[in-house]
């Protein structure tokens, strides 16, 4: 094997070495060069996301390692989304850990080593290296889910993830072995001439394919996967709850696609009606049940859930321009749970975090500027236009209705409508509500940016949709060529 | 032909009834003790297919890393074996009726077997003629298979630091050895000698 061969796997072989090299860093400066260590890794993942962008071809897919890794447009856009959404996660980590006491230099370290697993799980073309890639992001975030392990909260977070997360991989595997013993390959692209549609009566294939979703839903947190999410989002510490609602999020969904499209691309009728029944099952599930809640955190699990089974509205459709919505759902929901989750970092009170929706009163009149950020958001997660939210909605359900999924289409703008009641609830509370007491003073200069930043993408984006929608246009095209 | 027929039933033999014992047995060490027999047994059986390379590496991490560990763990662990058995007449309907289910659907899916002549073809990778098993494995693992090899390997250090995050303790007040400090000490600061009237004391 020459250097040719494996260059474009550069990405992912820098992000491997800079795992070990900062970890040996950590190592012999020891437990204070936390902070130097963090700021390494946001610009290592920064620099392996120029890479990415300069090692993919412009068209077509490269395949290496035994056809087992794959290089496209379609991995390039998904794995610089995941890099941008895990460097922007660990920034806001930083001055967090520090001020709870929990800095240390593993924590970057972990956070590499996952987005490592998310690329290599985008790349994936053959079911072992799926499963590996999944495995690595997987195993990382159980321990970044527990990272303050001496909390009870924290460490249940970890514990239930671990569980309920080896269960799904157990799922992932059987359906994987079963595919394997009656299509005879775990190659996608065999997989891809083997599995046509007259397979599509073939119980042990179905059946494999059905138990592959399940795995993949849990990881995305779809419905009926989704008892884990909101005690985890809950109980982990909250910037790796927004690591968690964003990169791994957008890495399984874009997994997801890659593989109902790649191998499975000529059994779409056998899972358009699986996920048809997913998708609508998240989004009832993501309105009705946020309702209720009253921890800020858990609420945005519960979006989180919804904003999943939009998402997989795109995938239902099974067109070019189903997939092309999902990729932009995603983009779009990444910048607003980030922008969202760096408004609820700056809930501190007496040098205390908190996170129930009642200390979010007046806020307008305490911080107008983290009010009207979080307005954005809340807006933007409704789906009221102009914001980037509703453009986002507005591409899957197109596609939803030119693939003819009239009922899908109508349950959506449904259940966005009873969703958007807790999210203006929430728009009430800050800007009607009497005001409890100010918030300490904002913690970090990098959360502000965040925010801001965050905001202007959504409230902008319908001026100048261009880039991305003809950006993820290509990516799809290199999914199915 | 006898003697290796005769050494395939012995060793299965052994291996089922050790397999029961791991079951039945009162005593939880005495289990993980059987255990390591039915090991010993299947690597036994894997010699006789000619597999020696899985046979060793049975031996040496399931034998000799993984039932250590769960001996370790039963030794170390305070359960009460006897009572959480307990409920084991209470349960037997329902499991007995999840294990037929998965029987028959093994019949089922065993009987609906069918091997198409062009499957052949597509066994991931055929044996060569003239390379041992160990040699063969070495070959493909680290050239087809060196992406998920090394993947692996990744695994495993994320396994390694996961644990260390979540267990290591550095504890204040620890006494640790200092050598150099111990070999600087000199007679004139740690001695004292100090006159003692008879009758006084110190």
């Amino acid at each position: 094997m020459n250097w040719v061969q494996i260059q474009p796997a550069l990405p992912e072989i820098v992000l491997a070495c800079a795992a070990m090299a900062l970890l040996m860093l950590g190592v012999f400066r020891g437990e204070r060069s936390a902070r130097l260590v963090s700021w390494l890794g946001v610009i290592v993942l920064a620099a392996v996301a120029i890479l990415v962008a300069s090692v993919t071809p412009t068209s077509g897919r490269l395949l290496l390692f035994a056809d087992m890794f794959a290089v496209s447009l379609y991995g390039a856009f998904v794995k610089i989304l995941v890099l941008g959404a895990s460097a922007l996660g660990l920034v806001m980590a930083i001055g967090y850990n520090q001020r709870e006491g929990i800095a240390r230099f593993e924590f970057p370290v972990l956070i590499i080593t996952a987005t490592l697993g998310m690329m290599m799980m985008i790349s994936a073309n053959d079911l072992i290296a799926l499963y590996v890639g999944l495995e690595l992001q997987s195993l990382s975030l159980y321990v970044v889910a527990s990272f303050r392990r001496d909390s009870i909260k924290s460490t249940e977070a970890g514990l239930k993830y671990f569980v309920l997360g080896a269960l799904a991989s157990g799922m992932l595997l059987y359906g994987a072995s079963l595919v394997y013993g009656f299509a005879g390959s775990t190659n996608f692209a065999q997989l891809a001439s083997v599995l046509t549609a007259k397979d599509a009566g073939n119980a042990g294939v179905i059946v494999g394919l059905v138990f592959l979703m399940v795995g993949l839903a849990f990881k995305i947190s779809a419905f009926p996967f989704h008892m884990w999410t909101p005690d985890v989002y809950e109980g982990a510490p909250t910037p790796v709850t927004a690591f968690f609602s964003a990169a791994p999020k957008l890495a399984a969904m874009g997994l997801f696609v890659s593989v109902l499209v790649g191998p499975f691309g000529k059994l779409v009728g056998q899972w358009q009606q699986v996920l048809v029944l997913i998708s609508i099952g998240s989004m009832a599930l993501g309105a009705f049940a946020a309702i209720s809640q009253s921890n800020i955190k858990r609420l945005l699990a519960y979006s989180s859930i919804g904003h999943v089974g939009y998402a997989l509205i795109g995938l239902a459709a099974g067109t070019e321009a189903g997939y092309r919505g999902v990729l932009i759902y995603m983009a779009i929901y990444v910048a607003m749970t980030l922008g969202a989750f760096a408004v609820v970092l700056c809930m501190r009170r007496g040098g205390q975090m908190v996170e129930t929706i009642p200390d979010l009163a007046g806020l307008s009149k305490t911080r107008p500027g983290m009010a009207l950020v979080l307005l954005i958001m809340m807006f933007s997660m409704a789906g009221i236009p102009p914001f980037a939210g509703f453009w986002g909605k507005l591409y899957v359900f197109m596609a939803a209705i030119d693939a003819k999924l009239y009922t899908l289409a109508i349950l959506g703008v449904l259940t966005s409508v009873v969703a958007a009641y807790y999210y203006i609830r929430i728009v009430k509370i800050m800007y009607f509500d009497e005001p409890a007491d100010a918030f300490d003073r904002m913690p970090d200069r990098e959360l502000g940016l965040i925010q801001a930043a965050a905001a202007a993408f959504t409230l902008l984006f319908f001026l100048f949709p261009g880039p991305l929608v003809r950006a993820a246009e290509q990516a799809v095209k290199s999914l199915a060529g | 032909m006898v003697l290796q027929a005769l050494a395939f039933y012995v060793f299965a033999a052994v291996a089922v009834a050790a397999g029961i014992m791991v079951v039945t047995a009162r005593n939880p060490v005495h289990s993980v003790l059987f255990l390591i027999l039915a090991f010993f047994n299947a690597a036994g059986l894997f010699v006789l297919m000619g597999a020696e390379f899985l046979a060793m590496i049975l031996i040496i991490v399931y034998v000799g890393a993984v039932a250590v560990l769960f001996l370790f763990v039963v030794m170390m662990l305070d359960i009460d074996f006897v009572e959480l058995r307990q409920g084991f007449v209470k349960y037997l309907p329902v499991g007995g009726l999840i294990g037929i289910v998965l029987l028959v659907e093994l019949f089922v899916v065993v009987g609906g077997w069918v091997s198409l002549p062009a499957t052949k073809s597509a066994i991931a990778e055929p044996v060569r003629e003239g390379v041992s098993n160990t040699a063969a494995l070495g070959r493909l693992l680290y050239t087809k298979y060196v992406y998920l090899f090394q993947a692996a390997g990744l695994i495993l250090f994320v396994a390694m630091i996961g644990a260390i995050v979540l267990t290591l303790r550095h504890r204040e007040g620890v006494k640790r050895q200092k050598i150099a400090q111990q070999l600087k000490r000199t007679r004139a600061e740690s001695v004292q000698l100090v006159k003692v009237k008879p009758g006084e004391g110190v």
